[in-house]
């Protein structure tokens, strides 16, 4: 049984993990080095550093290893290890809950995968999941369908699948940053290997609603994180927040994917799945950049909190472009990475539409609509994340005497940001590698299939007119912006630059007070989804005397919808069910001697039929 | 010679985007029984700002400075995505449709960030109206955009602009373009480009600390994206035949003209619109979008069941 229980996969999916967890894990764990230094004793940085590299390598063998159940080991372990790096701060009360949380909800969903695999046992009698995969193929669809689902659930608690993400906001912040960058960035990730290798690899896809399914958990996730995120006014929350609508849109490639095998458009499926593994490694990219830079700015600052921040662009010029060239690529602007990978994406529910009819295209048409919606919202909120927290004047004593990280902070932020802009320009070589991946997941031959038209233009498959190419794009943009430089200082020559105060409609003592904040930024999208987020304020009046009020406190909330009317209603029944089952349990010596008899003789008399 | 082409007709189209502007005042001015400025007007305020000193806030960053020139270049890059005299193609291979909507989105965050830039509250609520309304604004015109797409089976603007299908589905799509035009190019009765209280400005809210060149700058750029929605309009509902280019230089000028009839017949249509209703308050906005984000899927769901 366990003969073969380190035994290794070596094949594209899981190169393509082990490559994109150390992409990502190795700049994160130099940027810990400036990151710990200062914030934390010796014997802690010790502790950090061992616990980073049992994540690491946990997550490494979790990807590439052969033995199911040698799978669900390290996937343990990298759950436990990870749930160590969110209570790291144990002095901070909201570690200890937000931790808990987390493990509870990883093993929740550790309880279904384990549930599947051992179904997928019953069936194979090994653990080998090459001879599952085998297996597999005579398996009945009900048993396959009741898979899926544990799977789905098990593996959508792990990514953070709406509304399975109730951990995600809360654990990822509470970690030292480069943790939360590997968490959001990468660890997250291992849950999309667990749906394509386990879904659609080894059971292989058997259904149509299987897809729909999926893109439908995908729409709700996207909107959800995103319009969450937008009323953060927590930075590293909103990070977290608009991981779960990158999650979504991953997912959006990858349902679109399983769609579409089913339907019989092989090609168009390893189109989407392309297009969802190009999210896959971007997000991982732009979001871990945007984790380290959140957290340069909580080491410089000591807050989190936007309200309290403002105006770093000019003392940490550094942190402010990166985190801008990861607010861009967040936003899917061209020509950075995340603009290709959404490109690939509508362009995938495009085709799948056209080559589709009656409900499934107008699906697939909404769901394209929900992907620029969200799109759009995440334009929204990183313009306030960047706007609140880099431009403008500081909020703060503490913004305002900000010094810029050292540089083991600053290089693996520079690298990354370098990275989004690679990936941005050179989408014909990777969609190349991609194409080879998702055709060996989806089991079809791409030697003949290719999505770019030469080295620089991507282009979708049936070739129908429609062509990207970003090192064209970029070239145009750069040039354009030289010429109009050129024209006017070279053409006109250099004028007069007057400095003025900010207009305030004649008053000229504007300080950081009348600046807008964060709430406000966000009122507009609190009112518009006020039926989603249900806000509620508090306003205190704190006086002198009774006449004259001296500070006015005002409080935003919103309410999670899902904590209010899945979550709290289930914890609910779970209390009140253990609460009736404590009745048994008296402590009285007799009673258990009774128990003890009657139990005994139910099993004499069970016996003795 | 293509190459030499789409930069000419780029050029050409330039110099033109301020005159519509100019023109759909004159327009407004006429129909309220007011003279109005001349039509040339949007020019004497280009050459005017482009000779005149800056003032900039001592708060401002380097964003601040940027933005102009991104803002511009983003919206010449999307212009030369637009093909406007068939045959005399865009820049097909840099991207399609939504490529060139991206590109939009692209000056937007960088003029909301320099609205940010300068520490004024007007600055701030410009910033967060004005993308609160292009985030609402772009699923209908994707979707839009969509079912056109659908009907053609390309998202590229070549062929989107040359195919000559007619169906109902692109009809009621190009009424949502129409309004989601009418909240882009901050129309009334989503904004209003002629209001001189900071409160109710949306887009102009993000601009009231730009002066002198950037200032130029800016608002070239917003007559480029004016042009642009009513070409993107003009392509779609009635598409130029290839008839003309075969036909040489005769047949650009046709098309050329042709063009410039179509793109002044929206502008009046505008004009119109805008002369006729009231603004609407921000959160009144959400519903006109909404009712064109009805139309889009209307749109699709035609496209569905074959019209």
């Amino acid at each position: 049984m366990f003969g073969n229980a380190l035994v290794f996969f070596d094949d594209p999916l899981s190169r393509f993990f082990v490559f994109t967890i150390l992409l990502i894990s190795l700049p994160s764990a130099v940027y810990s080095i400036g990151y710990l230094k200062g914030e934390y004793s010796r014997k802690k940085i010790f502790i950090a550093w061992i616990l980073l590299v049992v994540f690491i390598i946990s997550m490494l063998l979790a990807v590439t290893v052969r033995n199911a159940f040698v799978f669900l080991i390290f996937w343990e372990i990298m759950s436990l290890v990870s749930y160590f790096l969110v209570v790291f701060d144990t002095e901070h009360e909201k570690s200890i809950s937000a931790g808990t949380i987390y493990i509870a909800m990883a093993h929740i969903g550790t309880a279904f995968i384990i549930a599947a695999l051992m179904l997928l046992y019953c069936y194979a009698h090994t653990f080998d999941l090459l001879a599952i995969k085998d297996a597999c193929q005579t398996m009945p669809a009900p048993i396959k369908n009741i898979i899926f689902l544990l799977l789905l659930f098990g593996f959508g608690t792990k990514a953070g699948i709406v509304p399975l993400h109730i951990w995600l906001p809360l654990a990822h912040p509470q970690a030292p940053s480069h943790i939360s960058s590997i968490m959001s960035a990468v660890m997250l990730k291992t849950a999309i290997y667990g749906f394509l290798r386990f879904i659609i690899f080894i059971l292989g896809v058997d259904a149509l609603w299987w897809g729909e399914l999926v893109l439908v958990l995908a729409s709700v996730s996207c909107l959800t994180g995103i319009i969450y995120a937008l009323v953060e006014g927590d930075l590293k929350k909103l990070l977290a927040y608009s991981s779960v609508e990158n999650i979504g849109i991953i997912l959006l490639g990858v349902g679109a994917g399983i769609l579409f095998q089913k339907m019989g458009l092989g090609i168009l499926a390893v189109f989407a799945l392309s297009a969802g593994l190009y999210h896959l490694i971007n997000h991982a990219i732009f979001k871990g950049l945007l984790f380290l830079c959140a957290g340069s700015v909580y080491k410089a600052t000591g807050t989190r909190n936007m309200e309290k921040l403002g105006g770093l662009i000019k003392l940490m010029p550094w942190t402010a472009a990166t985190f801008l060239m990861g607010a861009m690529a967040i936003s899917a602007l061209p020509p950075l990475n995340g603009f290709i990978s959404e490109w690939l994406t509508f362009q995938a529910l495009f085709l799948g539409a056209g080559n589709s009819g009656g409900a499934v295209k107008i699906f697939l048409s909404i769901c394209a609509g929900i992907l620029a919606f969200t799109s759009g919202l995440a334009a929204a909120c990183f313009v306030k994340a960047f706007g609140i927290t880099f431009l403008g004047l500081p909020r703060s004593k503490k913004a305002a005497s900000a010094r810029e990280v050292s540089l083991s902070m600053k290089a693996p932020a520079v690298f990354m940001s370098m990275l989004a802009l690679a990936f941005g320009l050179c989408a014909a070589f990777i969609i190349r590698w991609l194409t080879m991946v998702s055709g060996f997941v989806l089991g079809i031959n791409t030697s003949r299939i290719s999505f770019s038209l030469n080295n620089f233009n991507l282009a979708p498959y049936p070739v129908n007119g429609v062509n990207l190419s970003s090192p064209l794009l970029a070239l145009i943009l750069v040039s354009i912006i030289g010429l109009i430089f050129a024209f006017l200082y070279l053409g006109l020559g250099k004028k007069r630059i007057v400095i003025g105060k900010t207009w305030g409609c004649g008053y000229y003592n504007l300080d950081s007070r009348t600046e807008y904040t964060a709430t406000a930024f966000s009122k507009p999208f609190r009112i518009a989804f006020s039926f989603f987020l249900l806000p509620y304020r508090k306003t205190e009046k704190i006086r002198d005397s009774l006449y004259q009020v001296k500070h006015f406190k005002y409080e935003v909330f919103t309410t999670s919808i899902f904590k209010r009317y899945i979550y709290d209603p289930l914890l609910h029944s779970i209390f009140k069910i253990a609460h009736s089952l404590r009745k048994l349990q008296t402590g009285s010596i007799h009673l258990y001697i009774a128990y003890i008899f009657i139990t005994i003789l139910l099993l004499i008399i069970l016996k003795g039929f | 010679m293509a190459v030499l082409g789409v930069i000419a007709q780029t050029i050409i189209l330039i110099i033109f985007a301020p005159l519509l502007s100019g023109f759909i005042r004159k327009i407004k001015n006429n129909i309220r029984m007011r003279k109005g400025a001349p039509v040339l007007q949007p020019y004497y305020n280009f050459f005017k700002l482009l000779f005149k000193d800056e003032v900039i806030s001592e708060n401002s960053s380097w964003i601040f400075g940027l933005s102009p020139f991104i803002v511009l270049a983003s919206s010449i890059t999307a212009l030369l995505l637009m093909p406007v005299i068939n045959g005399i193609v865009s820049l097909n291979q840099m991207g399609d449709i939504l490529v060139l909507i991206s590109l939009l989105a692209l000056g937007r965050f960088f003029l909301a960030l320099a609205g940010m830039d300068v520490a004024s509250a007007f600055g701030g609520m410009g910033s967060s109206r004005e993308m609160f309304i292009s985030s609402l604004v772009e699923p209908v015109m994707l979707v839009a955009v969509f079912a056109v797409s659908l009907n053609c089976g390309s998202t590229s603007m070549a062929v989107i602009s040359s195919a000559s299908i007619f169906k109902l589905s692109t009809l009621v799509a190009v009424l949502a373009l129409l309004m989601v035009t009418v909240s882009e190019t901050s129309r009334i009765p989503v904004d209003n480009q002629e209001t001189h209280l900071e409160l109710t400005m949306i887009h102009e809210a993000m601009l009231l600390e730009y002066s002198g060149r950037s200032l130029a700058l800016i608002e070239l750029s917003a007559h480029i994206k004016q042009l642009i929605f009513y070409s993107l309009l003009a392509n779609i509902l009635l598409p130029l035949n290839s008839v003309y280019f075969n036909t040489g230089l005769f047949g650009i000028f046709i098309a050329l003209g042709l063009y410039l009839i179509k793109v002044f017949l929206i502008g009046l249509f505008i004009a119109i619109i805008e002369v006729s209703m009231a603004k609407m308050r921000l959160f009144r906005a959400v519903d006109f979008i909404g009712f064109s984000f009805a139309l889009s899927i209307l749109a699709v769901v035609l496209q569905t069941a074959g019209f």
